[in-house]
């Protein structure tokens, strides 16, 4: 048995540290790329047991990486340094729903979609819901502040947090925020930690805010014979002041991925889609939708389905459902990047997108939560043709510059982790970037927690 | 004949490597962890699908020992794995994790005996010790029944004797004097024009339940069909599968073989999902004679809803006094698809108020040997089960896998409530079989 091994099984048992070379394995990889072993494995479960595996881990100067469900996708979760991958996956309790204040408080094990169905029989809601909302957990989604189809009318992870205990890098356990909904004493450290990607502190604790469950919802399936006909919809709808709860884009490129993989007729001359959904009162939604039929009319729809039935607005979630996995099937090797752009861009930023493909000669796919100006960019290719990797990372930076350029970002959702650390100078000042490092070398001074992420290099190497 | 045919196209396991293309497949996404009932009774890496792909791929990239070099660690993960399938049902890339585990399991017992996977089921099979532990340890079942069970039969394995407080406090049937193929005839004529139809038993129906395959008969016969139950029928070999045992299942697959391909017969009829699982499912995966044979397993539920089965049950008056009845769906129908029959059939009954009960698709935990050999984290799987039959008030849950019954009846013995669980065909009293036949 290693010292670490040795030390870590004084403070959490024998049971819940392992070194095996299996674990290591399991624990070296994320959803995304790349692979890292971690020297060890501890499963905590409780606040303080992970505060004494992070004072370990500054005694003996060992890197320490905390893990919810493993399903983020820009490598938040990798060993990037060795060190120990500490699961968070088993402290997955609800503490406490709280009716009559409308929030609730979880371990940051929970998996979302748990607490969205536990919630919702009580006729509340957790809105924001990630693509992975089934099993990615909700400590994942605060350190990511993870997004989802929703955002466009309520907002993503950030704006549920009210308060978190966070067990920080020297292993002390702190709170911020609380049960209220206003709190202005002293600075937002809420804020600070929801998408800090686990490098400043471990949220032990969190309460979020819930709301009234809306009472009803309708959706709308459009087909457009032009993505300039679909992307100015997006607009349209936006600035004639209607928001709806999801509004998803697909494009020409989706829609053939598609193709034999849905119980929709998907129109032939069809070059993109639009997938709204309105939700509110019932008597409501049916005037709703008309707005929303009336904005788009004259802009090359060419087909629509209400759904007036819970069936029929399935059959169209369903459609989007398939579709990342119906992309990934399409190539060897597939770049998901998750740009965002302001809402009146949205047409701008695809007919880049596709001038972009026609000049590198590399297929990209767009599709995504286009109502809050997020579109998911998978860029298709095989690795193993000569020279391709150089091709594809240039396309990506050329796809990241135009989503700066339009004053947007070149991450919506994902993260920064150790995929687009080499980008973020492309969108964040020098002085910005070194306001943050800052921050994260004076309250990290070792580089103990989740190193290798966001920042490129280390703390002292400026 | 048969012996010939047997001899030229035995089947054959598929291998590791024969899965090389299919571990490629998974992306790490990590969507398994929503399925996956081991996952969520222990929540490592290890527990879910995708953790199992990686050591897969781990062991065809020489990164982890193969065979018997294989780190106790990735063994412990591979036993912790209850095979079924559900999380193929959820991958976006249809990676068949369960296959791959058996494949591990067999190149594991094939280097270092059985007794190296999970823990030790080879030192039982054949072990005539086994039912006077069972009697032991308090379960009523009949010495009589046990001895007449064969040594390559499933409920061996699931019940093996060094793991007695596990089959100490597992609910068993009571003893049935006489099995199945004692009670009934290797063949019942039928009308003409009529299927020609074979039922396939399994372990649990021939020495535990035989009343259900008594049932089983007497709906096929009421419904004018031919009727075999062939005496060389051997188990499925879904537990022998699961502990690894490849020589045994090929074993077994020959026997079923024999007996079932001289009948020529239009369909063979399961009354237990495990059993459609095994000789329908990875029959299917052997190739040969035993694919063949799979080609033609229909499970009853599915039979007699294309025999319009629920049209006939849906005229006949309502009950006055009628129970609430949930369904539990049998991981092995689930991954074929078989969700709608069963219900249509629970719905159709005139003494029934079906009622659909949340997570009715998730695992019961028994999982072939899985039970045995991680009994508590089959505990826990278990009891997540209950939680949903509770909720809907059913008073019975009706299932169509006798594991499953056994393994519902437990769980719902555990948690102290009024709720039975029973097989769908014990459902059928006296007016639903009259309903069936033709006038």
């Amino acid at each position: 048995m290693s010292g670490l091994e040795r030390r870590l099984t004084a403070l959490v048992g024998r049971d819940r540290v392992t070194t095996a070379k299996t674990d290591r394995l399991l624990y070296g990889f994320d959803a995304g790329r790349g692979r890292f072993l971690p020297e060890a494995v501890v499963y905590a479960e409780s606040a303080e047991e992970v505060a004494a595996v992070m004072r370990l881990a500054g005694e003996l100067k060992v890197p320490v990486v905390p893990r919810g469900a493993g399903s983020g996708l820009t490598g938040g979760a990798l060993a990037v340094h060795g060190g120990i991958i500490l699961s968070l996956a088993r402290m997955n309790r609800i503490l406490e729903i709280d009716t009559e204040n409308l929030l609730a408080v979880v371990q940051p094990g929970v998996v979302t979609a748990e607490l969205q169905a536990r919630v919702e029989k009580l006729g509340l809601f957790y809105p924001p819901d990630p693509a992975s909302k089934e099993f990615s957990t909700l400590g994942g989604n605060v350190a990511e502040c993870a997004g989802g189809p929703r955002c466009v009318k309520y907002g993503s992870t950030r704006d549920y947090v009210l308060g978190l205990e966070v067990v920080t890098p020297a292993g002390e356990i702190i709170h911020t925020g609380g049960r209220t909904l206003k709190n202005v004493v002293g600075f937002d450290l809420t804020r600070l930690f929801v998408g800090c990607e686990g490098t400043l502190g471990i949220a032990t604790e969190i309460t979020l805010r819930l709301l009234p469950k809306p009472e009803a919802k309708k959706t709308m399936l459009l087909f457009f014979s032009s993505i300039d006909g679909a992307a100015e919809s997006v607009s349209a709808i936006i600035g004639a002041r209607i928001i709806p709860a999801t509004l998803e884009f697909m494009d020409r490129a989706t829609l053939a991925c598609l193709r034999g993989r849905t119980e929709i007729d998907l129109p032939e001359d069809c070059g993109a889609a639009l997938i709204i959904e309105v939700d509110g009162r019932r008597e409501w939604l049916d005037g709703e939708v008309a707005r929303v039929m009336a904005v788009v009319a004259g802009r090359d729809v060419i087909g629509s389905v209400v759904a007036e039935t819970a069936e029929e607005s399935e059959r169209i979630w369903q459609m989007r459902r398939a579709v990342s996995p119906a992309v990934r099937a399409q190539a060897p090797d597939r770049f998901n990047e998750d740009i965002v752009v302001p809402r009146s861009k949205i047409p701008q930023m695809i007919r880049r997108l596709e001038a972009l493909s026609a000049e590198s000669g590399i297929p990209i796919v767009n599709f995504g939560h286009a109502g809050d100006g997020n579109i998911h960019v998978y860029i298709l290719t095989d690795l193993c043709e000569a020279g391709m990797e150089a091709r594809v990372d240039a396309l990506i930076e050329q796809v990241f510059a135009a989503a700066v350029e339009l004053r947007g970002s070149i991450s919506g959702e994902h993260g920064v982790g150790l995929a687009k650390a080499r980008y973020l100078a492309m969108e964040l000042s020098p002085e910005t970037i070194a306001y943050m490092r800052t921050l994260k070398r004076a309250l990290d001074p070792d580089d103990i927690l989740n190193p290798g992420k966001i920042f490129l290099r280390g703390p002292d190497d400026e | 004949m048969s012996e010939a045919v047997v001899r030229k196209t035995p089947g054959r396991h598929k291998v590791l490597e024969d899965f090389a293309d299919a571990i490629q497949r998974c992306v790490r996404c990590g969507a398994c962890q929503a399925y996956c009932p081991a996952w969520s009774a222990g929540r490592r890496e290890g527990n879910v699908a995708r953790g199992k792909v990686a050591v897969a791929a781990a062991m065809l990239a020489g990164e982890l020992g193969r065979g018997a070099e294989l780190e106790p660690a990735a063994r412990q993960d591979i036993s912790l794995c209850l095979m079924c399938g559900s999380c193929t049902h959820g991958c976006p890339n249809d990676v068949p994790t369960a296959e791959i585990v058996g494949a591990i399991r067999r190149e594991v017992a094939a280097e270092t005996g059985l007794s190296a996977v999970g823990v030790g089921v080879a030192a039982l099979l054949g072990s005539k010790t086994l039912m006077r532990g069972v009697v032991a340890a308090g379960a009523a079942l009949a010495p009589v029944m046990m001895e007449k069970v064969p040594e390559s039969s499933g409920l061996r394995l699931r019940f093996p004797l060094d793991r007695l407080p596990v089959v100490g406090e597992r609910i068993l049937p009571a003893p049935a004097g006489k099995n199945l193929f004692a009670r009934l005839p290797e063949r019942i004529e039928g009308q003409p024009g009529r299927p020609k139809v074979a039922f396939f038993a399994g372990c649990a129906i021939t020495w535990l339940y035989p009343q259900i395959g008594e049932k089983m008969v007497e709906v096929l016969v009421r419904l004018g069909c031919t009727v075999y139950l062939p005496k060389g029928q051997g188990c499925c070999g879904m537990p022998a599968l699961s502990s690894g045992d490849g020589p045994l299942v090929s074993r077994l697959a020959s026997a079923n073989v024999r007996a079932f391909m001289p009948l020529d017969v239009d369909y063979i009829i399961t009354a237990c999902a495990s059993c459609g699982g095994g000789i329908g499912e990875y029959y299917l995966t052997m190739g040969g004679d035993p694919a063949i044979l799979a080609k033609k397993v229909v499970d009853f539920t599915v039979f007699l809803e294309e025999e319009g089965v629920c049209e006939r049950l849906a005229a006949l008056p309502r009950a006055v006094k009628r129970q609430k009845v949930c369904w539990h769906d049998p991981c092995h129908l689930k991954n074929r698809g078989i969700l709608a029959p069963p219900r249509h059939l629970l719905a159709a009954l005139p003494g029934v108020d079906f009622v659909e009960m949340e997570g009715a698709s998730r695992c019961c935990g028994l999982g072939g040997t899985f039970s045995v050999h991680h009994s508590e984290e089959s505990g826990l799987i278990g009891e997540k089960k209950v939680e949903g039959v509770q909720a809907c008030g059913a008073e019975l849950v009706a299932t169509a896998c006798p594991g499953c019954v056994m393994q519902l009846e437990t769980s719902l013995c555990r948690a102290e409530l009024p709720v039975r669980a029973v097989h769908l065909l014990e459902l059928f009293g006296e007016a639903e079989m009259a309903a069936l036949a033709d006038d």
